[in-house]
């Protein structure tokens, strides 16, 4: 029993029933909002295609995704901005 | 005026008709009447499971083919005084009744009676929205697994839109040791999960089966920790405030030790 302990802590796996917790989570969203599972990498795949037009994205650090809070859902999406497209910032200094 | 409360669930198999039997007769120990309605009609499990089964002339179905009277078909429980059951048809389809037929009996019935319980069938379809017509709150049972907290969350956004605002939680089943190792969620963790009121934690126990087999609910004669459970139970349903620290495991040698050294026997 410790030996399974102590090993599982070795090893980093997160215990089952925090697993168990952020699927659970994650399916009543979707559950709630009656979405289809991928409908948040379609969504993702779309908002990165749209910045892309005025940002420099990374786009391997992308994080969207929803979560509940106090019975309502949030989209919160992470998008780190390497810097902005060249023409655009050619054209804010034009209007300046 | 009675209370009219459903017992539900979704998924199948997590202690509907188990929690129903239990809760009833313990409100009916603590002296109030209470009529126990079984709505799983072509499955019914209540008269089994109360120990009952010899008893049953009449179902719900006789009643609403005005074969009977309804109070005529309430088998009166000889163990307990005011504990009786209106069992469902078991050659009946849920289809054959009707969610104002099943409102009209709960309503009558709660003239008479402190409770009614109402012990609805797994799902979500026609046998759910029949069970749930009549009632006024409702108790939604679930165990510390995946699929029976998803499908919790379902049925619990399927009462409110029917109307029911008085939602309260059993988390059945519940192995402490288990919690304890962090290979099954905790009352917290469901808790967090669907936000509505705990009403109270059953745990793992044999005897549920041993009495069951025998046709007697647990809380009717067994010291054990499902039936303290269901006693705790009814008592928050009567509006007393019982605190939850104290769910006992049965048995265990190390549990039994702890418990003597320290010192006010809490967890
Ligand atoms: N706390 C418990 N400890 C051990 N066994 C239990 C417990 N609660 C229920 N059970 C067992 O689980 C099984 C299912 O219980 P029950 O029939 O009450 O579920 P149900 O939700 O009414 O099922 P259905 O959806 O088929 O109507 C039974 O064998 C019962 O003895
Ligand atoms: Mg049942």
């Amino acid at each position: 029993m410790i030996i399974d302990r102590i090993i599982r802590f070795l090893k980093r796996e997160p215990l089952s029933k925090e697993v168990a917790k952020n699927r659970l989570k994650l399916v009543i969203i979707q559950d709630r909002l009656g979405v289809e599972p991928d409908i948040v990498d379609v969504l993702k795949d779309e908002i990165i295609g749209v910045l892309t037009k005025y940002f420099e994205i990374d786009t391997d650090q992308v994080d969207v995704s929803l979560h509940r809070e106090e019975g309502s859902v949030a989209l919160v999406a992470s998008i780190p901005i390497l810097s902005m497209k060249e023409r655009l910032r050619g054209k804010a200094a034009q209007n300046r | 005026m009675g209370r009219a409360i459903v017992i539900t669930s979704g998924k199948g198999g997590v202690g509907k008709t188990t929690a129903t039997a239990n809760l009833g007769t313990a409100l009916a120990m603590a002296g109030r009447k209470v009529a126990l309605v079984d709505a799983d009609v072509g499955l019914r499990n209540l008269d089994l499971v109360m120990g009952l089964e010899s008893r049953v002339v009449y179902t719900s179905m006789d009643v609403i083919e005005g074969k009977c009277d309804l109070f005529k078909a309430l088998v009166p429980d000889r163990r307990v005084p005011n504990l009786k059951l209106l069992a469902a048809s078991q050659k009946a389809k849920k289809e054959d009744i009707s969610p104002e037929q099943m409102r009209e009996i709960c309503k009558k019935l709660k003239e008479e009676f402190d409770y009614v319980l109402i012990d609805s069938p797994a799902g979500i379809e026609r046998g759910f929205r029949n069970a749930v017509a009549g009632a006024d709150e409702a108790i939604v049972i679930t165990t510390p697994e995946v699929a029976a907290v998803r499908d919790a969350d379902r049925v619990i956004g399927l009462l409110q839109a029917e109307g029911i605002t008085e939602i309260k939680l059993i988390i059945n089943r519940l192995a402490p040791r288990m919690v304890k190792k962090g290979d099954m969620l905790s009352q917290e963790d469901v808790v967090e999960i669907l936000s509505v009121e705990l009403l109270g934690i059953v745990p793992e126990d044999k005897n549920i089966l041993i009495s069951t087999n025998r046709g007697f609910p647990v809380t009717l004669n067994m010291k054990s920790a499902a039936a303290e459970a269901f006693r705790r139970i009814a008592r928050r349903l009567e509006g007393e405030e019982v605190d939850f620290s104290d769910l006992i495991e049965n048995g265990g040698f190390f549990d039994k030790l702890r418990k003597l050294f320290s010192r006010n026997g809490k967890e």
